[in-house]
């Protein structure tokens, strides 16, 4: 019973052995079930996120979200996929329709094809490769080309300004999120995904270097592309920015990317910083490991919705700053820091947890200064004085002041 | 083992024919579009070559950075394209003449030299490739002089850039 | 299996096609395209001749990490002077920027 994933797969490899499959055709078969498990189970995750969402939302909003579908309103997201079927596909005259139609397929792709490497427990990984952070890193890079496509080949200039906005954004963000990601990967001297988590046993990583976690946080958020970096589908400037021209499952594509790579983005940071599927009894009961992991990345997928829900946009300045001036500078910063310290403990020998809060310290140093000095630069705001003016002055008072 | 030469085929006829496209093709974002196709046909060469590490670089660095800033320069230049359509020029017969008589140079020379038809010998399993590279990279026995020439002069490509396109 | 020349020649297949792309093409950023694709050619070559070698080193992969570098340098200069020219004479044909011609 602890370790159910394995115990179906190799129940299924002698199902398949004894119906007379080759073992190359076994393995095949097994492989192909595999990853087509973890897309459905991606998308039923989506229909869920999406719901939860929604309710979210509606609370911080202070209104109820949807409540009309089912108790609570759980079957919200099932009624709108049946209504965005029923869509028309419309592609705009002018349109490169190739590129028109492979973009929300790309855009997709691109992240569903990120979960291929994840470990979810201790022996269920799907692709334990030796490069498994470069390769989140390659994956993530067709996003990017999915939105220059869709909005290239819309033949609409809201579109193409949206397109050419985000991608000067995920560009510029994409450098940060690197930079931060090859912390945990010097830290755990391997860029395999489980190699990451086998360090973490003991200590997190968000514990070890707190300050390349915020910064992931920060730059994935806007690789993300929702608020308050959603400067890439600014309703009052942009329309819906990249994704203007798409409707019906076209359209549902793009939304249902979105929402997963928000997702993508917290089972990431579950990974390098909340250590992954461990957790008490994990290594024993790998079922356990799995829950662990998608429980982790679900609340740090409810962290960015609070977060993106409680923060107006941004302007376009102040996103190319941030970037700049602090996230990247401070990432560098960090980055030779913790491979200095990493040297000098690794020499002196020092236990466990000495280690750790010689790395916390430093992080906090790094980041408190980098504040410190960031706030300290900023051109103070000229803020006007306006005198009082009452909205509505009765003729009395009016009368007596003059 | 005939599956691994189908698959070469096809990669090598796709990057092959994306690469046509992308150097006849009037429209320039379409021939930028092929040209994603073709880097990403070289990144397959890689993977059927086993070298990984270099497959995926090669998707961060020409998919991720260099055809994406591509696309994003023709479409900053895009009334230039629009308004003639940007074909060859004069001598690109001379052009043709010259590539295609390179072309079979060279793979007369592949055909006849001695050793080139020899088969690829049996990776060691046990080395990690990444890691080792890793090493070599920056060891003062390996190539660091190489390794810093680079860095330098991505720098000074960085700080060059900056300077050419910067508005006055 | 595959003998190591079927990857030489294609990638003298992709090289001489960027080649013809270098000397025929009018538009700048076409030309800079066409580089390239010679420059993943080379690649390819350095690959296959790094996994068809006896010995156990790795120049060819160090190598083509450096030409990585070299055309990422290349393209960001190309395309600043892109931007540049475009600015100044409206216009990237590389037939039409004329005033250093005698």
């Amino acid at each position: 019973m602890a370790d159910l994933i394995n115990v179906i797969e190799n129940w299924l490899n002698k199902l398949l052995l004894g119906w007379g499959a080759s073992p190359g055709l076994t393995q095949f078969i097994l492989q192909a079930l595999g990853s087509v498990l973890v897309v459905l189970i991606c998308f039923m995750i989506v229909i869920a996120l999406i719901w939860v969402e929604r309710k979210l939302a509606g609370r911080i909003q202070d209104r109820f979200g949807p409540n009309r579908a089912g108790p609570f309103g759980i079957f919200q997201s099932f009624a709108d996929i049946i209504k965005i079927f029923t869509k028309e596909y419309i592609t705009p005259q002018g349109a490169d329709k190739v590129t028109f139609n492979i973009a929300p397929v790309l855009a997709i792709a691109s992240v569903l094809a990120i979960w291929a490497v994840f470990p979810f427990a201790s022996n269920v990984i799907g692709a334990d490769v030796n490069v498994g952070v470069l390769y989140i890193v390659a994956i993530g890079s067709f996003g990017i080309l999915a939105i220059l496509m869709a909005g290239w080949s819309s033949n609409n200039r809201y579109a193409l300004l949206g397109a050419s906005r985000s991608v000067a954004m995920l560009i510029s963000y994409e450098i940060p999120m690197v930079v931060s990601l090859l912390i945990p990967v010097l830290l755990a001297h391997s860029m395999k995904l489980s190699a990451i988590i086998d360090t973490q046993r003991p200590w997190w990583f968000i514990l070890v270097v707190p300050t390349a976690a915020l910064i992931f946080l920060i730059s994935s958020m806007a690789e993300i592309g929702k608020a308050p970096f959603d400067l890439l589908e600014a309703e009052s400037e942009l329309v819906a920015g990249y994704h203007t021209e798409y409707s019906g499952m076209k359209f549902g594509m793009f939304y249902v990317a979105e929402f997963l790579h928000q997702f993508t983005v917290g089972a990431l940071i579950t990974i390098f910083f909340l250590g992954g599927w461990t957790g008490p009894m994990a290594a024993h009961w790998p079922i356990l490991g799995v829950i662990y992991f998608f429980g982790k990345a679900f609340l740090v997928y409810l962290v960015i919705s609070w977060i993106r829900l409680s923060l107006p946009r941004i302007r376009i300045d102040e996103m190319l700053n941030l970037n700049w001036k602090f996230l990247i500078p401070v990432s560098f910063i960090n980055l030779i820091g913790v491979a200095v310290a990493d040297r000098i403990l690794l020499d002196l020998e020092p236990p466990r947890w000495l280690y750790v809060a010689v790395m916390f310290v430093l992080n906090m140093l790094i980041l408190l200064v980098a504040l410190y000095l960031s706030g300290k630069s900023q051109p103070a705001l000229e803020v006007e004085e306006f005198p009082h003016r009452p909205v509505a002055v009765s003729p009395r008072t009016e009368k007596s002041s003059s | 083992m005939n599956f691994s030469i189908l698959i070469f085929l096809f990669v090598a006829v796709l990057t092959t024919f994306a690469a046509l496209v992308v150097v006849t093709n009037k429209n320039l974002v379409s021939a930028a579009m092929w040209l994603i196709v073709a880097l990403f046909g070289a990144a397959l060469t890689f993977v059927l070559l086993e070298a990984t590490y270099i497959a995926v670089v090669q998707v961060v660095v020409y998919i991720g950075a260099i055809a994406v800033l591509i696309v994003f320069t023709i479409m900053l230049t895009r009334r230039s394209a629009e308004k003639e359509p940007s074909g060859a020029t004069k001598q690109w017969p001379i052009a043709a003449v010259l590539s295609l008589a390179l072309f079979s140079g060279l793979t007369y020379f592949y055909l006849t030299v001695p050793g080139t038809d020899r088969l690829a010998p049996v990776l060691d399993k046990e080395l990690n490739m990444v890691s080792a590279l890793g090493q070599l990279l920056v060891s003062p026995s390996g190539y660091v002089l190489p390794f810093e020439l680079a860095s330098v002069l991505l720098l000074a490509a960085l700080i060059g850039s900056i300077v050419v396109a910067w508005r006055k | 299996m595959i003998p190591l020349a079927w990857y030489l020649i294609f990638a003298a297949a992709v090289f001489s096609i960027g080649l013809y792309g270098v000397l025929a093409r009018k538009n700048i950023v076409a030309i800079l395209m066409s580089i390239e694709l010679m420059l993943t050619a080379i690649n390819i070559n350095l690959i296959a001749f790094w996994r068809y070698s006896l010995d156990q080193g790795l120049a060819g992969q160090v190598f083509t990490i450096i030409v990585f570098a070299v055309s990422a340098s290349e393209v960001a200069v190309g395309l600043a002077l892109v931007i540049s020219i475009y600015r100044r004479f409206k216009e990237i044909s590389a037939e039409d920027i004329n005033l250093l011609k005698w």
